[in-house]
């Protein structure tokens, strides 16, 4: 039976400086997948690891201390057949993720799947193992809450606002988080509207690749009658938006997210009627808070990992019969066919006596095929086809 | 019958009641909503079977009928998982109104009350719907006001335990309010039409339910957003609950 191996690092025991040398990009890593045979390359920032069914374990461990120009003898984890299934299950699920649940991976491993021709051992460990991903996702909650500080702000703007298709957003600065705030609310489909920036040429850059108008920091104030998100993320050292500019009397809420250190939003405008403020420490709360709520679903995920990986078990134990079962209905199909070769009959005689014929063999066959593969599942399953082989004189075969 | 089929019914909106607090048991309580409503309609086909005229004419048993309608609106669109805490805040409320309705005596038939069927399905059922309908307005108004209370406290919770967001709140407020207020006003009517012909003057009740109408109608020509739509749709369910539970008996005897 073709062995499972799996060989790899990961942030668990390799640092950045070590894993940036051994990642690869998609076409690499499915190149160096070929060129060891059967195996599938899985190459994220967080991990490089190579599944061979049968390949050269050494001419991996090799391919990969090429890349890292070092002995990786410490670091490398292998592990075969069942354990190795499982660990792929447990990253396609998100849970070996920096992050639990995570939900880019599952894409990462279907890219590496698909980039390679593989066998019918990875082909099935690789298929379920995707189908883990989704399964993980859909019956438990541990994808659905934020795990960044940009995309918990895009999440708590849609907590006030619902849709955010048609939402316009104000960006103040062009802070890195800032524009991560501000790409993640208009992936949910709000609109940045204004982009406003002490150094003006970086403004309108932004304000270009949002599609948005570039303002001026003086104009602040006038815009915010005008849009319902505000996020701030300015290197300026005192307040740029106080209580006294948001205009009185919205029938909308208006939504400030304040990314900046020191803040850039006065404190006093959460105090107003309508108004919403979150800062940094408020953010990263909420994401501390999700993150273990994410926790919570990890353990309920593990469940569902673990009924997979005893599936993938039974399912590689099944392999040992196959075989023997194959061998034993080419037989009876052999002798079959021979024996209606020497009746002379019509063709429409023989129609039915090949339809009888094939019914009757069926019937015969199936219950010791699904015993075999019951039995596969325990120890007994070699003892079985040893069996089988040995009463229908199927060695030779 | 009518007694055998209390007990599910009760049974259903308690269990719903108790397990729409946990998160993992929330498909458990929409079923108790279903089931137990589901009895509670066969229990009032029955009364509506064995009755001579309209049989919820009583204080006790129009209680029984206003259960009725709650859950049922409940049903139409409440039971979704982000509406837990609704149903943690409508089921307790129908089954503690339906055990009072029992103890009024809801499940025994009562002596027809002199009004003609028509008039009493159009008045009464048409009132009580509205009722049904801006008690549930009601209980969005609250979810909407603690919501926008942790997120003005920037609760770290806010997006673990989530709640629809306040612009769905506010939206199914309003929209409950304005099917509701249609169907108290032709409930209305109605009754004056037949004050008329009595020609009495109003009644406590009535005296509370114009003013509940006029609650509400400033609720849908103002259109008030935010906060002050929810405290003006809890003040109108503050009537609701002084005509239905403190001033009905009298109404209705």
């Amino acid at each position: 039976m073709t062995a499972l191996t799996l060989i790899g690092l990961s942030h668990h025991v390799a640092p950045v400086e070590l894993r940036e040398r051994v990642t690869l990009d998609a076409a690499a890593a499915a190149e160096l997948a070929r060129s060891l045979g059967d195996a599938v390359c899985l190459s994220t920032c967080n991990r490089t690891e190579l599944y061979l069914a049968g390949a050269d374990e050494e001419a991996a461990v090799a391919a990969l201390e090429e890349l890292a120009g070092e002995s990786l003898g410490g670091v490398l984890y292998r592990l075969h057949e069942d354990e190795a299934a499982l660990h792929l299950f447990r990253v396609a699920a998100g849970l070996d993720s920096l992050v639990p649940g995570e939900g880019e991976i599952l894409g990462q491993v279907r890219d590496a799947y698909e980039a390679v021709t593989p066998g019918p051992v990875l082909d099935h460990v690789f298929r379920q193992a995707l189908g883990v991903g989704k399964r993980v996702r859909t019956e438990t909650a541990i994808g659905e809450s934020p795990a960044s500080v940009s995309s918990a702000a895009a999440a708590l703007a849609a907590q006030v606002f619902g849709e955010l298709r048609g939402r316009r957003v104000l960006l103040v600065g062009a802070g890195r988080i800032g524009e991560l705030a501000a790409a993640n609310l208009s992936s949910r489909g709000a609109q940045i509207a204004y982009v406003a920036n002490r150094t003006e040429d970086a403004g309108r850059e932004l304000a270009q690749r949002f599609g948005a108008e570039a303002v001026r920091l003086d104009e602040l104030a006038a815009k915010l009658g005008e849009v319902d998100v505000v996020v701030c993320s300015t290197a300026a050292p005192e307040q740029i938006l106080r209580a006294q500019d948001v205009p009185a009397r919205r029938r909308t809420p208006l939504f400030f997210i304040d990314i900046a250190v020191p803040r850039d939003v006065d404190p006093e405008i959460a105090k107003l009627g309508g108004c919403f403020l979150y800062d940094i420490d408020d953010l990263e709360a909420v994401v501390a808070e999700t993150l273990s709520g994410r926790r919570a679903e990890a353990e309920r995920a593990e469940q569902l990992v673990d009924e997979e990986a005893e599936r993938f078990r039974k399912w590689r134990a099944s392999l040992d019969v196959v075989p023997a079962i194959a061998s034993l209905r080419a037989r009876a199909e052999e002798i079959r066919s021979a024996e209606l070769a020497k009746v002379r009959v019509s063709e429409d005689e023989r129609r039915t006596l090949e339809s009888v014929t094939a019914q009757i063999l069926n019937k015969l066959l199936h219950l010791p095929t699904v015993r075999m593969k019951e039995a596969a599942v325990s120890a007994d399953g070699a003892v079985y086809a040893d069996a089988v082989k040995h009463l229908f004189g199927l060695e030779e075969d | 019958m009518v007694e055998a089929l209390f007990w599910p019914a009760l049974l259903g909106y308690g269990e719903a009641a108790l397990a729409y607090a946990s998160t993992r048991t929330t498909r458990a309580a929409t079923w108790g909503v279903r089931l137990g409503w589901l009895a509670q309609t066969a229990l009032l086909a029955v009364q509506a079977a064995r009755a001579d005229g309209f049989p919820w004419a009583g204080w006790s048993a129009s209680l029984d009928l206003f259960v009725w309608l709650i859950v049922g609106a409940y049903l139409i669109w409440g039971c979704r998982p982000r509406y837990r805490l609704l149903g943690l805040a409508v089921m307790p409320l129908a089954a503690a109104l339906f055990v009072v309705a029992r103890i009024g005596g809801a499940m025994h038939a009562h002596p027809n009350s002199g009004y003609g069927t028509a008039f009493l399905v159009l008045h009464v059922g048409l009132v009580l719907a509205a009722f049904a309908g801006f008690t549930l307005a009601a209980a969005l108004a609250g979810l909407y006001l603690w919501e926008e209370r942790r997120l003005k406290r920037r609760a770290a919770d806010i997006l673990r335990l989530r709640l629809p967001p306040l612009a769905s709140l506010e939206l199914l407020t309003r929209r409950t309010v304005a099917v509701s207020l249609p169907l108290l006003t032709l409930g209305l009517v109605a009754g004056f039409v037949r004050l008329r012909e009595e020609h009495r003057g109003l009644d406590a009740l009535e005296a509370v339910t114009l003013l509940t109408w006029a609650v509400y109608g400033g609720f849908v020509g103002l259109r008030p957003t935010g906060r002050r739509a929810a405290y003006l749709a809890l003040g109108g369910f503050a009537l609701v609950i002084v005509a239905r539970l403190v001033l009905s008996a009298r109404h209705f005897t």
